[in-house]
């Protein structure tokens, strides 16, 4: 908590968003929203199938449909080497890439891509579907991670060579990963109780309310465009270039307004299959997932199976953990188990750790990230077995949680060493809540939970421009999920000296702005700001420049504050300070128009804690849980905007709670999902939840100038572990897989009754 | 010296299961060219961004132009995305 | 096959149009109406995103047909604010930062109107049901709730 805040006008205000009145109108375009003369309508042919070999595809009778313009299957994609290339979310493996948009020798889930067609109405092009005869040799399938990673199970891939372990003959295992610290042997002799147990998470999806939408056009001289929702319009560019050979140059993509991402809107699915059905017709195409087809083909992230075994001595000092997740990837590799490694006891400062990692492929729609990829599941293990202990030793779980903080100068067990972090204070605030301190009534209980996550940098580029009356323009080119365009604006405000209504910030296509990494990782505050507020201050350079040469003096001794131009001290000459707004409106004959520029790799992210507490009600009945209050405290290192800071970490505990309570795939006995519908599938509905007590803490990060840490990702990490805490204690049930449904629930109850009976 | 501290994973893959060790480099480029003759293909995972680095507590996305100081602590780690 | 010629009232005017048996209310509007601000976003009524009032009930527009809409009156959330005035609850959602992404907003918007003006003094209860049908995944529904109370309260011409 930062009085400090008040040292700036505008940093830490919340102020109307820039997009905001487009947003309440109805006027802003989304993915779908957008429209060109002349287009097509795509559809995509999806299998039916889990596990299929695709033997032939004969399109004969889609193509003399009348209105049918195109129709492209596997064939009509070069093949792509497995080499792994720097580009979007980590390497991209391009041959597994360019088999996820269009199977190609296997149709590997149900939903997978194997033709798409273009026709003059989208009633035509699905009626082409239908035409489109696909022979298939169904094979056995894989939907269950502990399956896939049986002897004997159904193979994907059979020429996957896994990395990091050794498997003879075919396997499923993309990737083993290892992390220790230290001799969890010696850690275990050390301790007074240890505690062993297995864990399991359903994947989920990030379950964005707008389905996939692009417009591609390509003209006849090879130039394409591409309007679609995005959290990464320069990754869709790349992605699109190497998947159909194009010159970058060549490729324009500008993004909507987005409705929600989550992570699931960093890759591509229809994006190269509408410039490929653009380039093959001639005509635009539009293209726009069913909900349906979001479900079956799209995210969601990893579910996770885990074993965590945990030593601690008598007065609750954590001795030794060992944690094994075995993730599942979905039909290609590129599961996050390295960061479900890396977080699951980050926020402690224990001395002995191993935990390993695998990256399984299965027969469903390979995975996407979705916020802090990794982190909930294993904090879902390791959070639920510090709970255990704590009620094992009679130490309140938030103390003990305190007793083994991490803190700066805390070696993580992934390697590098804390500098300054504020879990501690998230732990502090947390025991003195007046939330953690009110009374509970029958069938309720309290769950407290931690987590972490790193927050990221990367490549930002963004101008500020300044107009001839004294207003500004700040380009970036991060699409705004949840309110960015309100945080760079004020930072560029505060930067600048001028009003945040003078001010206008805009999200710009891949031709208009420098290189931008996708909206994601929680970077976007911290890095896009970091560029803004150095494009800010480059324009601000120019500014004193101008004001030097008006007073002839040299430029360092011209300072800026408060949005003036002023000398640096008496000596330097009697002058009127100069507004920006009168610099701007002389600019012409000064040397010209002012733009602040700036790009980089930003470094120097700055890592995120949280805790959360939860109350829940149980029904013994029924099995079913009502949240009846949640608090979620956060180091943010500084809020710009608290509002949407606060919303960040709202809308992150509320999709942990739904994590937590409801949200599962259900694949049937051929592995076709049987849940593809928001009525099946269910998110949290307001009637779930309650208010959510965002607390924000300010421990700034050094590394930007404001202090920004992120905030994005870290709120989704403790609410499973919190919500499985709160169960416990209300019913003395532990529940070790998610979801905790109704019916799940209660067969734990009637088991743990029926066990109580019989003793 | 500079201190170097790796995963399992990745001292199994490049040092034959060596995770902690010292070298004499003053910036990350000099790392990259020295690794390379002691643990082929180890430097190049972090110059083709295979890999990114840690140093003194703080994540790089790309560390290829960092200077380090005599005293400075290495972390090679996994690359980090994000949702 | 012929199309069906619908003649219905839009944001208080006088609008006609063609539309195919299959085409809903939905598609009629954004697509033969170029009004895009009620969204698609599950098409089976499940999320609320395209809420619009049909003869002053709340109802998916995704789940009525266009032909159906022949002499009724029809509101989306173009016609929400008054000339340059915004709504009240547009106002807040605004000033509350009661929106993230805004997907869901319009649907939103038009579902707690309706609400508000069946029920100006909804408790906090009423308000998570009425909106129980509109599905959003950033918010948490924490802002959008208060902002709709916040609204409420203003609109009844109480002091906060």
């Amino acid at each position: 908590m930062s009085s400090e805040n008040r040292k700036y006008k505008w940093v830490g205000t919340r102020q109307i968003r820039p997009d905001g009145h487009d947003k309440v109108t109805g006027r802003a375009k989304f993915g779908s929203d957008f429209s060109v003369s002349g287009m097509i309508h795509g559809r995509v042919l999806r299998s039916p199938h889990a596990h299929a070999i695709i033997k032939s595809i004969d399109t004969s009778d889609a193509e003399s449909l009348n209105g049918v313009k195109a129709i492209i299957t596997s064939k009509d994609f070069k093949d792509q080497s497995p080499e792994l290339k720097a580009a979007g979310e980590g390497m991209i493996n391009y041959k597994d890439m360019t088999r996820n948009i269009m199977a190609r020798e296997k149709a590997l889930y149900d939903g997978h891509a194997v033709a798409a067609v273009a026709a003059t109405t989208a009633e035509i092009a699905e009626a082409a579907l239908e035409l489109i005869k696909v022979d298939y040799e169904v094979l056995p399938h894989v939907i269950d991670v502990d399956e896939a990673m049986k002897d004997g199970a159904p193979i994907l891939h059979e020429d996957m060579v896994p990395s990091g372990i050794t498997i003879d003959g075919p396997t499923n295992i993309a990737k083993f990963v290892e992390f220790s610290l230290g001799d969890t042997k010696k850690g275990f002799e050390e301790a007074d109780i240890i505690i062993e147990r297995s864990y399991k998470t359903e994947a989920v999806h990030q379950g964005y309310i707008e389905p996939h939408a692009v417009v591609a056009s390509v003209t006849e001289d090879g130039q394409a465009q591409i309007w679609c929702c995005t959290q990464g319009q320069f990754q869709v560019r790349a992605f699109v270039a190497q998947l159909l050979g194009m010159p970058t140059s060549s490729i324009r993509v500008t993004p909507s307004e987005i409705g929600g991402g989550f992570g699931g809107k960093t890759v591509v699915y229809l994006e190269p299959l509408a410039t490929l059905l653009s380039k093959k017709s001639g005509k635009p195409v539009k293209m726009i997932m069913t909900r349906e087809e979001v479900f079956r083909a799209s995210g969601p992230t990893s579910g996770g199976s885990m074993t965590y075994k945990i030593g601690a001595k008598k007065d609750g000092k954590i001795t030794a953990v060992e944690g094994s997740n075995k993730l599942l990837a979905g039909a290609f590799s590129g599961a996050p188990a390295g960061p479900a490694c890396m977080c699951a006891v980050a926020p402690y400062d224990i001395k002995n750790v191993y935990i390993n990692g695998y990256d399984v492929v299965v027969n469903r729609p390979k995975v996407a990230a979705y916020r802090a990829p990794g982190a909930p599941i294993s904090a879902f293990g390791a959070e639920s077995i510090i709970d255990e202990v704590a009620k094992e030793l009679g130490i309140d779980p938030l103390t003990i949680r305190k007793l083994n903080a991490a803190k700066k100068g805390t070696q993580a067990a992934y390697g590098p060493t804390f500098r300054e972090i504020g879990y501690e204070q998230t732990l502090d605030i947390a025991i003195e809540h007046d939330h953690y301190l009110s009374p509970l009534g029958p069938n309720q209980g309290r769950g407290v939970a931690s987590g972490f996550w790193f927050n990221i940098g990367g490549e930002s580029s963004a101008t500020v421009n300044i107009n001839e009356d004294g207003t500004a323009v700040v380009i970036s080119g991060s699409p705004d999920i949840g309110g960015s365009r309100a945080s760079l604006a004020l930072m560029a405000a505060e930067t600048l000296g001028i009003d945040y209504d003078k001010v206008r910030p805009i999200v710009a296509d891949t031709a208009s702005v420098g290189y931008n990494f996708v909206t994601g990782g929680s970077r976007v505050t911290f890095a896009t700001g970091l560029a803004v507020v150095e494009a800010a201050k480059d324009a601000v350079r120019q500014l004193c420049e101008r004001a030097a040469k008006i007073w002839e003096v040299d430029a360092e001794a011209v300072i800026w504050d408060d949005g003036h131009a002023k000398p640096a001290s008496s000596n330097v000459g009697d002058f009127e300070p100069l507004s920006l707004s009168s610099l701007a409106g002389q600019a012409n004959k000064t040397g010209g128009p002012i733009c602040g520029h700036n790009a980089q790799n930003v470094q120097g992210a700055g890592p995120a804690f949280a805790t959360h507490i939860c109350d829940v009600e149980v029904d013994p009945e029924t099995g079913n849980v009502t949240i009846l209050r949640y608090t979620a405290i956060q180091d943010v290192g500084r809020a710009i905007h608290p509002s949407y800071v606060e919303g960040q970490i709202q809308g992150g505990a509320a999709q942990g709670i739904g994590w937590a309570l409801n949200e599962e795939y259900i694949y049937n006995s051929k592995g076709k999902l049987d849940n593809p519908g928001f009525l099946d599938y269910r998110i949290p509905v307001a009637s779930d939840l309650p208010m959510i007590d965002a607390v924000i803490v300010e421990v700034p990060n050094d590394r930007h100038p404001y202090g920004v840490r992120g905030v994005g990702e870290v709120p989704i990490v403790p609410p499973m572990a919190a919500v499985a805490n709160a169960i416990e204690n209300a019913t003395g049930v532990r529940m070790s897989a998610l979801p905790m449904s109704p019916p799940r629930l209660l067969a734990a109850l009637d088991q743990a009754n029926v066990k109580e009976a019989a003793e | 010296m500079v201190r170097v501290l790796l995963t399992d994973s990745i001292s199994k893959s490049y040092t034959g299961g060596v995770s902690e060790f010292e070298i004499f480099v003053s910036n990350v480029r000099q790392l990259i060219r020295q690794l390379d003759e002691i643990y082929p293909g180890l430097g190049s995972e972090i110059d083709n961004g295979t890999l990114s680095l840690s140093i003194d507590g703080d994540i790089y996305q790309d560390a290829f132009l960092e200077d380090l100081q005599p005293d400075s602590e290495i972390t090679f780690l996994p690359k980090i995305g994000g949702g | 096959m012929a199309k069906h010629h619908i003649s219905m009232t839009l944001n208080g005017e006088p609008t006609e149009f063609l539309c195919s048996t299959r085409q809903t209310l939905l598609d009629v509007l954004r697509d033969e109406l170029n009004l895009t601000g009620s969204k698609e976003g599950c098409a089976s009524g499940d999320c609320g995103a395209c809420s619009v009032m049909v003869d002053d009930r709340l109802v998916c527009a995704c789940l009525v047909l266009g032909a159906e809409c022949d002499g009724k009156t029809v509101e989306s959330i173009e016609g929400m604010a008054d000339g340059e005035n915004l709504h009240p609850l547009q106002q807040k959602f605004l000033e509350e930062a009661a929106l993230q992404c805004g997907i869901c907003t319009p649907g939103v918007l038009v579902a707690a109107k309706a609400l508000l003006e069946k029920n100006n003094n909804p408790t906090e209860t009423e308000v998570r049901y009425w909106l129980a049908g509109n599905l959003c995944r950033c918010t948490g529904y924490d802002k959008i709730v208060r902002a709709v109370m916040s609204t409420a309260a203003d609109m009844r011409g109480d002091s906060k």
